[in-house]
């Protein structure tokens, strides 16, 4: 297990909510990531970002461990929830906003965004 | 790249030959954005995720490959 892989686990395991995107919080680079982001927005949750752009190990990895190959991927309570689409339809149905207070509490919508750089030396 | 939607379309009638609505999209006509819509009684009783896993699963070459750049999946249990 190399480095950066337990640095993505524990972003995961660590954050209430963990999105991985093309982009960041400011510039969002794929219209997916953006329904996502949107979506989570919407519900006021808290949002931990992380961008897969700057380097390919990051998305090589977080599908590794995620056993999923798109982008982007949304996790809740260090558990995947799903790409653009299910966030899109759970939030339509208002599943998502269930899951968040399932997992989160009902105090959860504190709608602070902050970005997680897994590259950065010292974390 | 023309051939690309009918693969997509047979790798998926392979892997859900009980399917009851399948349907891949070519999004842009660009051969690498796709929809699929896929209904199956496989899809009963599992997860969103679990659902797409299984999608994913039937595409994992042209996952792989890179054929597919972007994919959005919608999926349907029926009894």
């Amino acid at each position: 297990m190399s480095e950066l892989a337990d640095t993505i686990r524990e972003v995961i395991e660590r954050e209430p909510v963990a999105i991985f995107m093309k982009g960041n919080l400011r510039f969002v680079m794929c219209g997916n990531s953006d329904r996502a982001l949107g979506a989570l927005r919407a519900l006021g949750a808290p949002i931990a970002a992380v961008d897969v752009l700057p380097d390919p190990r990051i998305r090589q990895e977080l599908s590794a461990l995620s056993g999923w190959p798109t982008i982007p991927q949304v996790f809740v309570g260090g558990e995947l929830v799903g790409g653009a689409d299910i966030v899109d339809e759970l939030a339509e149905s208002g599943e998502l906003r269930d899951t968040l207070r399932a997992r989160l509490g009902d105090d959860y919508a504190t709608g602070e965004e902050r970005t997680v750089d897994l590259l950065a030396p010292a974390r | 790249m023309d051939a690309t939607a009918p693969t997509l379309q047979e790798l998926l009638e392979r892997a859900f030959p009980d399917a009851t609505e399948l349907a891949v999209h070519d999004r842009t006509g660009g051969g690498d954005h796709f929809q699929v819509v896929l209904t199956s009684p496989r899809f009963v009783g599992l997860s969103l995720v679990d659902q797409h896993r299984l999608v994913y699963g039937a595409l994992a070459g042209p996952l792989a490959d890179g054929t597919i750049h972007e994919l959005r999946i919608r999926t349907k249990g029926t009894a």
